[in-house]
């Protein structure tokens, strides 16, 4: 019998394999035996086929290491994961300071089949693992001053050798309108393919939020605060007519330098057309209902 | 070594395209090959640009009048590279879809200025043969000094299309500027002067 070296089965195999598998469990859910809900992926990619493994892990932007995306792969195997705390503070009734070990035992675990789309233009469809922000956030309590969740990555330049770089302003700081962070879409991902979340891409827990623009995804979270006043982003700061707080992808807002109509899915050759908030309005519109979008980009 | 020397400028300046060659049959192009490759012939039109006009002052300052050869290869090689590179952009990029290109020429400056570069180059490189040379008479050599408008318009191109850090491309600009600060007569005669010094000084001393 010929045996199959575990090095030769890709994550794809893995994961599509108990993809499967779950699916099965569905149908065995369905007449009242499992609960299907924490297993069964939740597909908003809408059957797309998921972009590889070797691209989505070699194809990153994360400027704390590189700002060649090829590189940050080997350069963030540099970055220690284990301890982590991430806090939770600012205008909330109930702070506290979570080990990500922690989140992962009191949040249950959802997979997230979801579009991304980089600024670039280019974008990739990703099976995330993680729970809704709106879990954590309701846990915390916001008070009623609080109007905007600003999240910061980890500072750490003796591992992440691109801080040393002082054109940008680090921490990277992103930020959400409470009410955004709530939406079902929003995500503390700490997995994707079925493992761990690998260090390019923000390991131990990062955000994805699939309507914005990629870079709004911000990586290895150590803050969540609640805050009254907006944040303002290392981009919006870097490039303050570029980058807007809300930045949502939308193909009527163009930009200096790549197409936003248009957008290339890693791995295939034709462009394709780029959708308003990259196909999520169904969930996000109404976010957004009687706002000028070319005002507030 | 004077017979090595042009073979010497075809290969350095052909490494880049091999490079790309063997990144391609290695399946090397990175997740985004259709980037990679409009990045790479950029940066090598841009680079072989900055060499060609390095030349004519390297032999200002130093009369090594063998390397004149050099200015009229890289150059036509700069325009080669270019050519890959706005054949990538129409062709691979964007796939002929002219409407999507017009938009695209409009709306981006960056591609605006590119575009006037990559005309610059174009025409210089088919002018830049004996035929035309006799042809065009004293308008040849005035003709060629817009090679320096070209590097120009691409340090912009550069600076526009990058994300935030406009540190490398500022330094190619720097870098063409000063070539061209060295052609302007006022500070030429200056060097000149000074060297004359410092040569007959050395003169004296011996
Ligand atoms: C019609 C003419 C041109 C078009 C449409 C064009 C288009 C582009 C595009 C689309 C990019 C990539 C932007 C990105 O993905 O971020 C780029 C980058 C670049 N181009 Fe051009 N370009 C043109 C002419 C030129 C010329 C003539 C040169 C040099 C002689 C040049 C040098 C560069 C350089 C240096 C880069 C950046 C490479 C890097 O970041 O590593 N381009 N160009």
């Amino acid at each position: 019998m010929a045996k199959i070296r575990s090095s030769e089965i890709t994550p794809e195999e893995v994961y599509l394999n108990r993809r499967k598998f779950m699916k099965g469990l569905g149908a065995i859910a369905a007449v009242g035996m499992v609960s299907p809900s924490s297993v069964l992926p939740k597909n908003f990619g809408k059957e797309e086929e998921l972009t590889s493994f070797k691209s989505i892990t070699h194809y990153n932007n994360f400027y704390e290491f590189s700002t060649d995306k090829e590189e940050v792969a080997e350069l963030s195997g540099a970055l220690t994961t284990s301890p982590w705390d991430v806090e939770v503070t600012g205008l909330v009734e109930k702070p506290a300071k979570f080990s990500v070990d922690d989140l992962k035992s009191k949040y249950a675990q959802e997979e997230r089949v979801y579009r991304l789309r980089c600024v670039e233009g280019w974008s990739m469809v990703i099976p995330w693992t993680g729970f809704p922000v709106a879990s954590l956030l309701k846990d915390a309590q916001p008070t009623s001053k609080a109007k905007f969740m600003k999240m910061t990555t980890l500072m750490r330049p003796s591992e992440m050798k691109g801080q040393k770089n002082r054109w940008y302003d680090w921490p990277y700081v992103e930020g959400l309108r409470l009410d955004e962070a709530m939406n079902d879409l929003a995500l503390f991902a700490t997995g994707l393919y079925g493992k761990d979340l690998p260090n390019q891409n923000g390991a131990p827990i990062r955000l994805v939020v699939p309507w914005k623009y990629g870079f709004k995804s911000i990586k290895s979270i150590v803050k969540i605060e609640l805050v009254e006043q907006m944040p303002t982003s290392l981009w919006m700061k870097a490039a303050p007519a570029e980058y807007g707080f809300y930045s949502n992808v939308n193909p009527n807002v163009s930009h200096p330098r790549w197409s936003q109509k248009s957008e290339r899915r890693i791995g295939e050759f034709r462009r394709r057309k780029t959708l308003m908030f990259n196909g999520y309005e169904e969930e996000v519109s109404s976010l957004y209902s009687g706002m000028d979008l070319k005002k507030y980009f | 070594m004077k017979k090595l020397f042009k073979p010497a400028i075809h290969i350095l300046c052909l490494i880049p395209l091999f490079i790309l060659i063997s990144d391609w049959l290695n399946d090397e192009l990175t997740a985004n090959p259709i980037q990679y490759l409009t990045l790479s012939t950029g940066k090598t039109a841009l680079r072989l640009l900055t060499l060609s006009i390095s030349i004519t002052p390297i032999i200002f300052l130093t009369a090594k009048r063998d390397l004149n050869p050099a200015r009229k290869l890289l150059g036509l090689y700069a325009a080669f590279y270019a050519a890959l590179h706005f054949s990538i952009f129409v062709g691979l990029d964007y796939f002929f879809d002219w409407e999507l290109i017009y938009e695209t020429i409009l709306e981006k400056p960056y591609v605006l200025v590119g575009f006037a570069a990559f005309s610059i180059l174009s025409v210089m490189a088919v002018t830049s043969t004996k035929g035309w040379k006799r042809r065009l008479k004293k308008k040849w050599k005035p003709l060629h000094r817009f090679i320096y408008l070209a590097g120009i318009l691409v340090t912009l191109h550069y600076i526009w299309l990058v994300k935030s850090d406009i540190r490398e491309p500022l330094l190619y600009g720097a870098i063409i500027a000063l070539f061209l600060l060295l052609r302007i007569p006022g500070i030429k005669n200056v060097i000149t002067k000074f060297k004359n010094r410092t040569d007959s000084a050395k003169a004296a001393e011996a």
